[in-house]
């Protein structure tokens, strides 16, 4: 059941008036952006990891059969005042004009450390552990400058602040070379995006659902969750119908969200907010060579902020908006009250702006697992660029409404009609 | 060198009405007197060949019942080239619903979509409750193509199919052709080719 009348929740993918409706609902869709039907503006900005767990499911549960995706043509990081791409190999990092000449000498060796890294070979280890040694130790072995450190954990490990140099090193390396494999497989990036907008995602797994006997309803209101004396959940009410399941899902705003508990019980908490602005431009994002798509990323402490900034920018190449036009969002934790110009530094590098609509969005997450009450909420879509964390989420709700974990398996039957 | 075309065709009508039964009749030669209502079909494909050697392959879509509750998602009707919309002729009721689909589709779908209006259930003419005359000239005013079937005995079935196959705009060079997300004319990234590569770099798959 869906409250919306268009597939997707926050994630969907909005034509004009779609979007005109919920940002200004009193203002008419103008006509110099061309036809409506053309757009597919995402909500949400995020990329799909070429070799991540994401397209794992994409292609084992051959929803890829109702998709086409596309290649993101550049990923850029922004270092002192300007944005360069983001090397991935070592070939790249002697080329790239992040770093000094020594600099680039000392990430060489660290690219080929990574890449010639073999579990089983001590003699690859050059004295690191992994599972010992902290990021931070690493990187000071190879001397990398704290910039240097900024491109690689941020643009390349895509971690959104700096916490990670003090965990042990492993996640990082399997990051970067998750990053590294994905740009290998395309060649322009690591992430591709589905022609249409990411709203094509629900929509293609709802098909997928409907083939194996599942039921959709959008346009429905959800009323009511209804429990038991114990608080166990009993079923939901839309107007004076009620359905009920042994278990419910959903996302944090059928479940409270934003709303005073009024005697109620508290399901979800905020914590923290988003702040997104989804841009028009009328031309490429400058120093992206005329790219049609690109992600760039801001490190934190390169604007001295505490969360990075992302921009993530797509145009009529995937399908998503009229030609000539590029849709670039920019997105950041929020860590002031005064949050659009929080976006100042991203907004800055994409040129004039035709026209941008901002939000400042909460991130809730569950107060329990659900396991108690039948009750599962996942968390709001956070600000990481990509659906890694999303994917994570999915299969943490599934092992707490199951037990066990997500384990996608060969597929029995042959679905025919 | 003969022709080949691709087109994506979607299915459209009330429940019960027979859309899926014409699909398994068509591409199979096959019918099943208690069909339960669709699950399990994704979309099926069936080719045409027409007498200048020209064969049209379909990629048919069958709704998958996500029509009840106003749930059809806009990705079914995206890049369609055709629509047959079915209505039973025993039930003046599924010719309404057959009516507001392709209102539906005439708002949403591409202009140049090519719509058959379909009167099903031939074989029940003794309880006909849509005469052939109504249909017609509503499917005259709207500029449809129309035709009565029996997913049953088979009648008109391949007919309907083919006339399609023949009013489909053939003459447009493959590039400039709508649709035609399968097949050669895909022009994005393969995931599933480079999946399999993938693995073999020790992606932990066990599929
Ligand atoms: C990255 C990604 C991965 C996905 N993986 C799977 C998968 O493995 N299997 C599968 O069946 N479907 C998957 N989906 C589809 C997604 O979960 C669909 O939203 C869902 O299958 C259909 O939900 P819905 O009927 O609620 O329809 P939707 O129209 O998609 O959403 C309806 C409502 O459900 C809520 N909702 C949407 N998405 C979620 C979510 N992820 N968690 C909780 N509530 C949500 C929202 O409130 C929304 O308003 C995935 C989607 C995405 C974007
Ligand atoms: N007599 C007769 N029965 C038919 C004909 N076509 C379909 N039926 C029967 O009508 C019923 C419904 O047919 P389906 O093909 O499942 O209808 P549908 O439109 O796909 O239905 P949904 O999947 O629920 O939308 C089945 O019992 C069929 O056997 C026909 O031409 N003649
Ligand atoms: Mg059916």
């Amino acid at each position: 059941m869906d409250r919306n009348d268009y597939y997707g929740g926050d994630s969907a993918s909005l034509n004009l008036t779609q979007l005109y409706r919920k940002f200004r609902p009193d203002q008419a869709v103008p006509q110099d952006l061309g036809r409506d039907r053309d757009y597919a503006v995402d909500l949400i900005p995020k990329f799909i990891i070429a070799s991540g767990e994401l397209t794992r499911i994409l292609v084992h549960t051959d929803v890829t059969r109702y998709l086409e995706f596309k290649q993101i043509a550049g990923s850029f990081v922004y270092r002192d005042g300007k944005i360069s791409k983001v090397p991935s190999t070592e070939m790249e990092a002697v080329k790239s004009p992040l770093m000094g000449l020594f600099e680039k000498r000392r990430a060489k060796k660290f690219f080929e450390f990574l890449q010639n890294w073999k579990d089983e070979d001590p003699a690859t280890h050059q004295g690191i552990d992994l599972d010992k040694d902290t990021m931070a130790q690493v990187y000071e072995k190879f001397g990398l400058e704290p910039g240097t450190q900024d491109f690689i954990g941020h643009a390349m490990a895509l971690y959104l602040d700096d916490d990670y140099k003090k965990g042990i090193a492993r996640p990082t390396y399997e990051r970067i070379v998750l990053y590294t494999s994905s740009m290998a497989r395309y060649g322009k990036s690591p992430y591709i995006y589905p022609l249409y907008g990411l709203g094509e995602l629900p929509q293609a797994f709802a098909r997928l659902s409907a083939i194996y006997g599942g039921t959709y309803m959008l346009d429905k209101p959800i009323d009511e969750i209804v429990t038991d004396a114990d608080g166990k959940f009993v079923g939901v009410r839309s107007g004076n119908e009620t359905v009920k399941a042994k278990q419910v899902v959903g996302d944090p705003s059928y479940f409270g969200a934003g709303k005073s508990a009024e005697g109620g019980k508290v399901r979800v908490v905020e914590e923290g907010k988003v702040v997104r602005a989804i841009c028009f431009l009328k031309h490429p994002i400058p120093g992206t060579d005329d790219a049609d798509s690109a992600q760039i990323i801001i490190p934190q402490n390169q604007v001295g902020r505490r969360n990075d900034i992302y921009i993530a920018c797509v145009s009529s190449t995937h399908n998503v908006c009229a030609k000539d036009v590029y849709v670039a969002i920019v997105s950041t934790i929020v860590e002031t009250d005064r949050p659009e110009q929080e976006l100042a530094p991203g907004l800055q590098l994409l040129g004039p702006i035709h026209d941008k609509f901002v939000s400042v969005s909460s991130l809730y997450t569950p107060t329990s697992g659900g396991e108690a009450d039948n009750i599962f909420i996942t968390r709001s879509y956070d600000a990481t660029s990509h659906f890694e964390t999303v994917v994570e989420d999915v299969q943490n709700v599934w092992k707490r409404m199951n037990g066990k974990d997500l384990v996608l398996k060969k597929r029995e039957v042959n679905v025919e009609a | 060198m003969s022709k080949q075309f691709q087109f994506k065709l979607v299915l459209l009508g009330e429940s019960a009405v027979g859309k899926s039964s014409l699909v398994l009749r068509f591409v199979k030669d096959q019918f099943d007197d208690y069909r339960e209502s669709t699950i399990g079909a994704a979309f099926l494909t069936q080719t045409v060949t027409l007498e200048d050697q020209t064969t049209v392959k379909f990629e048919i879509w069958d709704t998958a019942g996500q029509e009840r509750y106003k749930s059809l998602a806009p990705m079914y009707y995206r890049n369609a080239n055709c629509a047959v919309v079915v209505y039973d002729i025993t039930q003046s009721t599924s010719l309404e619903k057959a009516k507001s689909w392709i209102r539906e589709l005439q708002r949403q779908a591409d202009p140049n979509i090519v719509i058959a209006l379909c009167g099903n259930k031939l074989d029940l003419a003794a309880r006909r409750q849509v005469s052939q005359e109504e249909a017609k000239k509503y499917a005259e005013e709207e500029g449809l193509m129309w035709g009565e079937t029996s997913a049953k005995t088979g009648e008109g079935v391949s007919d309907i199919f083919t006339s399609i196959a023949k009013k489909l705009p053939l003459t447009a060079p493959p590039s400039a052709r709508a649709g035609a997300r399968a097949g050669p004319a895909r022009t994005g990234v393969d995931l599933n080719k480079q999946a399999a590569a993938g693995q073999g770099q020790g992606e932990q798959c066990n599929c």
